[in-house]
């Protein structure tokens, strides 16, 4: 272990900087793929978007004319518009992540393996929880008209309906997004203080109060982690789009996420420029959102 | 304990509460299930458009055994291990090593890099999508697994930092500091202190990137085409072309693409739940 005060007796330069320089060399083979396919890929895709290019030929300089063709692009606004949907409808994951964990939070027989069920879909790709949403929405066969059939009601076609199609995606999102929150929640509940609720419950506060006043503040960073967890999934929607209605009925269905990859990759010759475009709209959307993560980030490293 | 602890509750509630839980996993799972039973059906059952019978006998092992004879679906999921394992070992590799310099050094644009790397892993894939599928190409990695490995382990590194780095801070300082004082070098430091300590997270990130890669659609879509590289994410969408209306097989296909992440949930739990909370308590 005295090797190296042995091999550079006079204090080699690096030897003196070595608390300088070692961070920065085990950092560099990060830095160095994170900028490559990240960092760099961003300015470029920004870049883009004042081009006109179909991936093979020479890029067209147009200013700011991808931007202004979005602005009266009806497929963009009805993307945009249910962008707005998925961020303020999967926000319901929260409430009802935290209602299943308070629903599981007890000790009796058996309870871990009702958790990892309810845990499960999260662990399924997108792709099969579209296929069986897909199948379960099936106006012929689909469980959902089997049931609403028992009851007198339906038949529906949700995915076939463009008023329902992404209210029908929405919720086969809901699903794997609420066992995710509810895993949240359930490792917040178990680091509650459990003196202060025994003296709350003294004070003679229970139900919703309990919850309101004394659990739902001790879950905030559980609350702070769902909240990006599920904005990025909401705003990252596109796997279940793609295996749901590819887009329909009638382009009912596309999101920003969507409608890029379409225009970019489309089977009808590729509008690189275009599409990169609406990734930076939406790019801006998400920064919004990363910007508030950051600031709370940075506020808790300060208070350390 | 919040809500009340069941024993301190009435007895109604109590039994209540015991015929409760299984009504609501059933429910819950629901659409899982009818896709489960589907996957056991003989094809006679559809083709009379009976779908929600009893199947009339058990077919698994027949439905199951065509998955992997008369479809690609075998050279998929290998597609998909040789994609996720060597994506999980890079990452991690990188990861440890980054979360390393992040953690335990103070230096100047430390929290910039840190926070580069966070943001980096919020972007929207669009945003990376067509300069990153360039570089693939130009790189004559299109259409290739090595192609999405490369790809993968850049991105996931975000992620993976922010990881390791916060498990990082949360070791005992001092043990780096006495090793310091007793003359050993940097390099040793983080292969004989930091990184035996990190086995706890290592085994945490390897279960959820492990999870994360195998469930990739889009880049799937974006960088491979055909049975050759693409994982069976991918993949299923050309198995359930062949198979068209034949619902056993279609179930069965999304069962067995689906299982893998499924398997190392149940057999990796606590380390899963462990990487996917951290940061969900203080």
């Amino acid at each position: 272990m005295t090797d190296t005060t042995a091999a550079a007796p006079h204090h080699s330069w690096f030897h003196r900087n070595r608390k300088t320089i070692t961070p920065w060399l085990f950092l560099l083979p990060g830095i160095l793929f994170f900028s490559v396919y990240v960092i760099y890929p961003i300015i470029q895709s920004i870049n883009l978007s004042f081009y006109k290019w179909d991936g093979l030929g020479e890029a067209e300089y147009v200013g700011t004319a991808n931007y202004e063709r979005l602005a009266s692009d009806r497929a963009f606004t009805v993307s945009l518009f249910n962008n707005m949907k998925w961020l303020l409808l999967y926000l319901l994951a929260i409430p009802a992540g935290l209602f299943i964990a308070l629903f599981l939070n007890q000790t009796v027989r058996g309870i871990r393996i009702y958790k990892s069920l309810f845990f499960f879909p999260f662990v399924i790709s997108q792709v099969v929880v579209g296929l069986v949403f897909t199948w379960f929405y099936d106006p012929n066969f689909g469980l959902l008209n089997g049931i609403l059939g028992a009851v007198g009601l339906g038949p529906i076609n949700v995915l076939g309906d463009p008023a329902l199609a992404t209210y029908g995606i929405i919720a086969a999102g809901l699903w794997p997004q609420t066992a995710y929150c509810m895993i949240l929640y359930l490792t917040g509940l178990n680091a509650v203080d459990p003196e202060q609720i025994e003296a709350a419950r003294l004070d003679g506060a229970k139900g919703w109060r309990m919850l309101w006043h004394i659990i739902i503040p001790q879950l905030k960073p559980a609350t702070f982690i769902a909240f990006v967890v599920t904005i990025i999934g909401a705003l990252r929607s596109f796997d279940l789009i793609s295996i749901m209605t590819n887009g329909g009925p009638f382009g009912s269905t596309r999101v920003l996420s969507f409608y890029m990859f379409e225009k970019a990759l489309s089977e009808y010759g590729f509008r690189m420029g275009y599409g990169a475009a609406i990734a930076v709209v939406l790019f801006f959307i998400m920064l919004f959102f990363i910007a508030y993560f950051l600031w709370s980030m940075y506020q808790d490293e300060k208070g350390r | 304990m919040f809500p009340t602890p069941l024993e301190r509750t009435s007895r109604s509630w109590q039994i209540g509460y015991q015929s409760l839980l299984p009504v609501a996993v059933i429910a819950w799972l629901l659409p899982l299930l009818a896709v489960a039973m589907f996957s056991v059906k003989p094809s006679s059952d559809f083709t009379g458009g009976d779908y929600w019978s009893w199947p009339s006998r058990f077919a698994g092992f027949e439905n199951y055994g065509r998955v992997f004879t008369d479809s690609p679906m075998p050279r998929y999921i290998l597609n998909s291990f040789m994609i996720t394992i060597p994506t999980v070992i890079g990452a991690v590799a990188l990861s440890c090593m980054t979360g390393f310099a992040l953690g335990v050094y103070r230096f100047r644009f430390n929290l910039l890099v840190f926070f580069l790397f966070i943001a980096g892993n919020f972007v929207p894939f669009q945003i990376l999508m067509i300069p990153v599928r360039d570089l693939t190409i130009d790189a004559g990695l299109y259409n290739t697994k090595l192609g999405l490995v490369l790809f993968h382990i850049a991105f996931q590194t975000g992620f993976c930092t922010l990881f390791m780095r916060n498990f990082i801070r949360a070791l005992p300082f001092e043990l780096i500091e006495a090793a310091r004082v007793e003359g050993i070098t940097e390099f040793q430091i983080f292969w004989h202190i930091v990184l035996p300590l990190m086995k706890p997270a290592i085994a945490a990130l390897s279960v959820l990137i492990f999870t994360f890669i195998w469930n990739d659609y889009f880049w799937a879509v974006v960088l491979t085409q055909g049975p050759q590289a693409q994982p069976v994410t991918a993949g299923i969408t050309s198995f359930n072309a062949q198979f068209g209306v034949a619902y056993h097989m279609l179930s069965a296909g999304s069962i067995v693409a689906a299982l893998p992440p499924v398997l190392m949930f149940f057999l990796m739990q606590r380390h899963f739940i462990a990487g996917l909370t951290l940061g969900a308590v203080k």
